[in-house]
């Protein structure tokens, strides 16, 4: 039997399928039969009918039917469900039987051969092994020639099917394959007939896949048929109903509600079936439970379950399913059975999580979706759950004494080997009464269910389940689950003594616990797992959770941690640690062998712990005294080190390691001492670190000259445990200290309001200490002075000097200096490309000079020495430019007795800001200084020049040149009117030139009228600073022509009462002739003479002449006539226009008297 | 809701006590560690700390999941976090992810969910007055007599 009773058997947990017998059929040796029989068998797909099929000879003994009774009046039911039941129907009670027979169509014998078939027909009907086989009631064929199949009725109502497989003579070559091109393969025929159609088909041509049609129109035939089999085997159970009664026949009405059920299960009626199986759960719970029978009723309550849950998955209703299995273990939870034998029960509580488990997770694989609160993974953990508690109770009741022999003969056996009825002891089969019927036998069959539970390795089995679990959480997104199930499988593995493993998932979780900061959880974690590393003797594992119990984080109680300490202490001077508490004594046996075996490696390894992944007993900061350090100073750092340990204790030796490995060598704190010390009480030495106090330890190193500009950083920081001879830990900080805690802790000090405490002199606060690994070399304080000379702003494109002059201050002489001047790098590339530096001041630089002169070469200066160097800067467009200068050298310095060449530098900068020195407006004027938008052609015109100061300084303009375009002419001298004029701050200079233009050429509005150039310095600036010419690039200028052109000639002044002739000039500037009329317009201050109003014609490019004589009559700036001029065939040219050209006024002076006279007049 | 406070407090009937209150009370951090677990009985307090661990699972995918809604709207009570064979856990997060945990027993059918969101509020309330304290550090673990007393009122008298 086995072991496991109550256990699912196989045929409880498939499918069931209607199951079908196919006869005749000779698969080893007939190849034909073996291609039908394939077509059946093979690569069944899921949309074909659930049918399980199996070839039996023709003359298989069926299981014999027993004589069913007619009456229940005397039975009493010996159990609920008879072991073999579900198999028979599954696999030995056909629902139908299928006789294959061949039979050629042709066949010349066709009459004996139609008998032959009916006897094998008759054989199966007839089959000794079903009595009671009524030979009526089937379609039988008769007459008919291809006719040969049958269907037989077999005695429950099953049918039976014959038929008749012709083949052979007529296709001497039989196909194989029933896939295979042959045009009448045997199955096809087969198909044919099956039909019981009475037709001939002879060699009709299908098709090729038609064969699969074939086989699946059999099968459908077939399945219908096995359909109303199981339909009259389930009308056949329920009609015994009637005959039962509720006192003698209770476990019947579950035997028949789940006969019921199953049945409609393999007719495929999943409805009926669930509906079957609840009823038939709810009648199991109806039983009346005692001792004696709890086993069985759990069982079949199982069985029923299980079958409920999974055809709720099934039908796609997981609510369901959960909700009957919660039902479920409410129910049975309680029903224990025998005391004796609780684990029994714990291991069904397992069994059935376990399975529900497996269904959900099928269910999931088929589709369904699980969340975070419901998937299997909580179903495996409590089947987990219960195992642990069946490895409890099994250590509480098997716990027998060696000299307890398993009984003979073995009450587990029973005589036919088999049980009949599921969940029933072995020793009392069928006894359905409340009182043992044998309390001997009891005892005995309990005795060896015990005995036999104490070789069950529950281990292996909650491990199973544990990782079923951790599968399932992961999926579903819990870590913390899944890492509190591994803490499971961990201790699991410890107590099944596989302390690797053990450990391995161990110290796989502790960093979760660790980072999430459970510290009593990770204490517990870190117990077990320094038991594991004791009892494989791994040392730096054993010294690694020993440092963690020992820290602040560990949970420990202060004797538990003295404990700790005390084995870590003999473990570093390399003796055997005192066992963990409640360790296996056996193993411990072993351990204390592995440990002895371990002394005499000693000294051969040091172990090194990094302390970040661990909250060490020992805590270390280490922090360099500023963020940088000169050259010339020493640099400086503190290491401050805390123990969390209970007792004092000693390390050997603390360094710290830099980035540049030169300075290690003066970072060492070491003291000998004798290993037996480690745990003196005096704690004097320096090496001593007591418990609660901040210990300090200070360094200080002259840093490498070839250190400047670079980050001097500790890389970690080594507190070595133990010595060399003994065994050796070194305990290593990354960077400046800290561990996986201190991070936190740190910020929640920083959070604290708490005042500190008062402390000595001489120590610190731990939490006022910050951690600073790394600071910055920077070169020595330069004693230098840089002065810098000018006169801002610099005016563009001037050369602007800037006078640079460097005193020394230091004590010896300052060597190699070296000057750097110009922009400061970094700035607008415009600006760059604009500005232009040279040291020699007597030449314009131009565009090829730098931007930044590097590295001038001064020399050595001594003691008090100075130097000046002028720097002269061009900048070509306004703007902020900010300037660099940067003096370099080298001088020696002797810090701590050591002489070193240190390099200093001295930056300046300054910024300076770049203006226009002056504003130059550019203005057309007429000759009467009036504004003109346009010139005339061939008429002189002024050009006005403005220049206006912006400069802060005085400016000395040296001269100025006006650079013609081609298309203007002077019309007079060009020299220049502003040589060597001084312009202060907002001052202005103009000069004129009267120039003229030549008719433009057609279709061009403006012509170009050339370059000013105005050459110019500061006022202040030395002689042999170079001139600046600032070329000004004057406006177009639209040239428009004029038809007639008046010009005017007449005295300067005139006086009254004297004549003044004036004449007045018309030029007829067009090749055509002019009708020109004229009018003089009188006023009172004149009379006149000439003609006043006339009318006359010039000829082309002609002048014509008027003579007027004017006669004054006032005295002053008086208006002249104004003369009126209109052109009939040039309306466009105004009078106004032309008037421009004309004088209006002239100055008339009074009458000439006496000289006194005139001064009264003027007065 | 404060009479159901009352209610809860002023039980006379022990039995009924025990059936309405908590076993284990728990106060988590905003990082995931415990500022406060106080268990009943205590023999077992390892046990609850491995279940007030691994709820915060539930607890951490429930915030997640409401983080896209409006914060001010969000309800802080998260509900029942997940059924065990023997306790029921239930969670709730302050707006600053502080997390209040309670485990009651399974069998403790009679206590309605009013009821853990009143024990809940309850907690709230008396964390809320440590934080005020100002000799309190946020993130410290709680050593509060007075919270811890309340904290004692909720859970399982054992006799």
């Amino acid at each position: 039997m086995r072991s496991t009773h109550w256990d699912f058997p196989l045929e409880l947990c498939c499918r069931p399928m209607a199951f079908v017998a196919l006869t005749g059929l000779d698969v080893t040796y007939n190849a034909v039969h073996r291609a039908i029989w394939d077509a059946f068998c093979a690569n069944r797909r899921a949309d074909r009918v659930p049918i399980s099929f199996k070839v039996l000879p023709g003359d298989h003994e069926y299981p014999k039917c027993r004589q069913k009774r007619s009456a229940y009046d005397w039975y009493i039911p010996k159990g609920i469900l008879k072991t073999g039941w579900m198999n028979k129907h599954l696999n030995l009670v056909p629902a139908l039987v299928v006789v294959f027979y061949e039979l050629d169509w042709d066949e010349a014998q066709w009459k004996e051969k139609q008998s032959e078939c009916s006897t094998r027909v008759e054989i199966v009907r007839a089959e000794p092994a079903v009595p009671g086989v009524r030979a009526g009631a089937s379609a039988e064929g008769r007459g008919d020639r291809e006719k040969c199949a049958r269907a037989v009725e077999g005695p429950s109502g099953a049918s039976r099917a014959g038929l008749a497989l012709p083949g052979g003579r007529a296709q001497p070559a039989m196909p194989i394959a029933p896939t295979g091109n042959h045009r009448r393969s045997p199955i096809r025929r087969t198909a044919r007939q099956t039909k019981f159609t009475g037709k001939k088909h002879k060699g009709c041509c299908c098709p090729d896949t038609e064969e699969n049609s074939i086989t699946t129109r059999l099968e459908n035939a077939f399945y219908e048929h096995a359909q109303t089999y199981y339909y009259t085997e389930i009308r056949r159970v329920k009609s015994h109903k009637e005959f039962l009664n509720k006192t003698t026949h209770q476990l019947l009405f579950v035997r028949h509600q789940f006969k019921t059920a199953f049945f409609s299960e393999l007719k495929q009626d999943t409805q009926n079936a669930l509906k079957n199986y609840r009823t038939a759960y709810n009648l199991v719970h109806e039983l009346r439970a005692h001792e004696t029978n709890m086993l069985e009723i759990k069982t079949m309550a199982g069985f029923i379950n299980y079958k409920i849950c999974r055809l709720c998955f099934q039908h796609n209703a997981p609510l369901d399913a959960i909700a009957q299995f919660r039902k479920h273990v409410d129910l049975c939870k309680k029903k224990i059975g025998s005391a004796e034998l609780a684990f029994e029960h714990t291991a069904w509580m397992t069994k059935q999580f376990q399975a529900f488990g497996d269904l959900f997770d099928e269910a999931i694989k088929l589709g369904l979706t699980a969340i975070q609160t419901q998937n299997p993974g909580f179903y495996y953990q409590q089947a987990a759950h219960y195992a642990q508690e069946r490895k409890q109770l099994a250590n509480q009741l098997c716990n027998h004494d060696s000299s307890t022999t398993y009984p003979t003969p073995d009450p587990l056996e029973t005589s036919s080997g088999v049980m009949d009825f599921f969940g029933q002891r072995p020793w009392r089969q069928s006894h359905q009464s409340i009182e043992p019927p044998d309390l001997e036998k009891e005892k005995v069959g309990i005795l060896a269910l015990q005995l036999k539970e104490r070789d069950v390795d529950h281990s292996e089995l909650i491990i199973t389940l544990l990782s079923n679990a951790v599968a399932q959480f992961k999926k579903y997104k819990c870590p913390r689950m899944k890492s509190h199930l591994m803490v499971q499988m961990g201790e699991e593995y410890y107590y099944a003594k596989d302390y690797s493993k053990a450990l391995k998932l161990l110290d796989y979780v502790m960093c979760d616990y660790r980072t999430e900061r459970w510290w009593n959880l990770l204490t517990f974690i870190l117990s077990t797992a320094l038991k594991c590393a004791y009892l494989m003797g791994q040392i730096k594992d054993y010294i690694t959770y020993s440092l963690e119990l020992l820290g602040r984080s560990s949970t420990l109680k202060k004797e538990q941690k003295s404990r700790v300490e005390k084995n870590l202490i003999k473990v570093l001077m390399n003796e055997s640690p005192d066992p963990e508490p409640d360790c296996d004594s056996k193993a411990v046996k072993g351990a204390q062998k592995i440990w002895a075996d371990r002394i005499s490696f000693a000294g051969s390894s040091a172990f090194t712990i990094e302390m970040q992944d661990y909250v060490p007993f020992v805590e270390c900061k280490a922090r360099f005294l500023a963020p940088s350090f000169h050259i010339d100073d020493p640099v400086q750092l503190r290491v401050y080190l805390r123990a969390d340990s209970p007792h004092p204790f000693r390390f050997s030796k603390l360094c710290v390691c830099f980035n540049n490995q030169d300075y290690n060598q003066y970072c060492v704190v070491e003291e000998t001492y004798q290993t037996s010390d480690i745990l003196e009480a005096s704690s004097q030495g320096t090496t001593c670190l007591v418990p609660g106090k901040t210990r300090q330890y200070a360094f200080k190193f002259v840093a490498r000259t070839e250190d400047v500009g670079k980050k001097v950083e500790i890389t970690s920081v080594d507190l070595v445990l133990g010595s060399d001879t003994g065994r050796c830990v070194i305990l290593n900080w990354r960077g400046g200290g800290g561990d996986a805690a201190s991070c936190q802790e740190s910020l929640q000090a920083s959070r604290s309001f708490k005042r500190r405490p008062k402390l000595p002199e001489n120590e610190v606060c731990w939490d006022s200490v910050t951690i600073q690994a790394s600071t910055m070399v920077i070169s020595r304080v330069p004693r230098l002075l840089v002065q810098l000379r000018h006169e801002p702003p610099t005016l563009t494109n001037e050369m602007y000097c800037l006078a640079i002059t460097v005193l020394s201050e230091e004590v010896t002489t300052a060597k190699d200096m070296k000057l750097t001047a110009g922009l400061k790098p970094g700035q607008d590339a415009n600006l760059t490309q604009t500005t232009h530096i040279s040291l020699d001041g007597t030449e314009m630089c131009d565009d090829s000079c730098p931007a930044l002169l590097p590295d001038i070469s001064i020399g050595d200066l001594l003691p008090g020495g100075k130097v000046e160097k002028p720097l002269y800067i061009r900048c070509g467009q306004i703007g902020t430019r900010i300037f660099l200068v940067h003096v370099s050298y080298v001088v020696t310095a002797v810090v701590e007795g050591k002489e070193i060449i240190c390099k200093c530098h001295k930056d300046e900068t300054i910024t300076i800001e770049t203006v226009v020195p002056f504003d130059v407006t550019t203005k057309f004027v007429s000759t009467k200084f009036e504004h003109m938008d346009r010139v005339f052609a061939d008429i002189p015109f002024l050009l006005m020049m403005d220049i206006l100061s912006a400069s802060p300084w005085a400016l000395t303009i040296e001269t100025s040149k006006l650079e013609l375009a081609p298309s203007m002419t002077a019309v007079d001298q060009m020299d220049s009117q502003l040589a060597q004029v001084i312009l202060q701050t907002g001052e202005s200079a103009s000069e004129c030139f009267c120039l003229q233009c030549p008719p433009a050429p057609t279709n061009q509005s403006g012509v170009a009228s050339g370059h000013y150039i105005i050459s110019w310095k500061r006022t202040s600036a030395a002689k042999s600073v170079p001139v600046v010419n600032t070329v000004i690039t004057m406006p177009h200028v639209i040239v428009e022509e004029i038809p007639l052109y008046v010009h005017a000639d007449l005295p300067s002044f005139g006086r009254v009462r004297e004549s003044l002739p004036v004449k007045y000039w018309l030029q007829n500037r067009t090749q055509l002739v002019q009708d020109v009329e004229i009018f003089v317009e009188p006023n009172d201050a004149f009379m006149f003479s000439g003609l006043k109003q006339i009318r006359l014609r010039i000829l082309p490019d002609t002048e014509q002449e008027l003579l007027y004589n004017f006669y004054p009559l006032m005295a002053g700036y008086q208006q002249l006539p104004g003369l009126s001029i209109s052109l009939p065939r040039f309306p466009a040219v105004s009078n106004q226009l032309l008037r421009r050209f004309l004088p209006t006024h002239i100055f008339v002076k009074p009458q000439g008297r006496q000289a006194d006279e005139g001064i009264v007049v003027a007065a | 809701m404060l009479a159901s406070c009352d209610s809860l407090t002023h039980d006379a009937d022990d039995h009924v006590r025990r059936r309405k209150m908590a076993v284990c009370v728990a106060v988590i951090a905003k990082e995931n560690y415990p500022l406060y677990i106080k268990t009943v009985p205590t023999e077992n307090e390892l046990k609850f700390h491995y279940t007030v661990h691994t709820s915060l699972d539930v607890v951490e995918e429930k915030i997640s999941a409401v983080g896209k809604a409006l914060v001010d709207q969000r309800e802080l009570y998260l509900g029942l976090l997940y059924p065990t064979e023997d306790y029921k856990v239930y969670g709730y997060v302050t707006n600053t992810k502080v997390k209040f945990v309670i485990v009651v027993d399974s069998s403790n059918i009679a206590l309605r969910d009013n009821e853990i969101r009143s024990m809940f509020r309850k907690l709230h309330n008396s964390y809320t007055d440590v934080m005020c304290n100002p000799f309190y550090n946020p993130g410290e673990v709680i050593q509060s007599k007075v919270f811890d007393n309340m904290v004692s009122g909720m859970m399982v008298q054992v006799c």
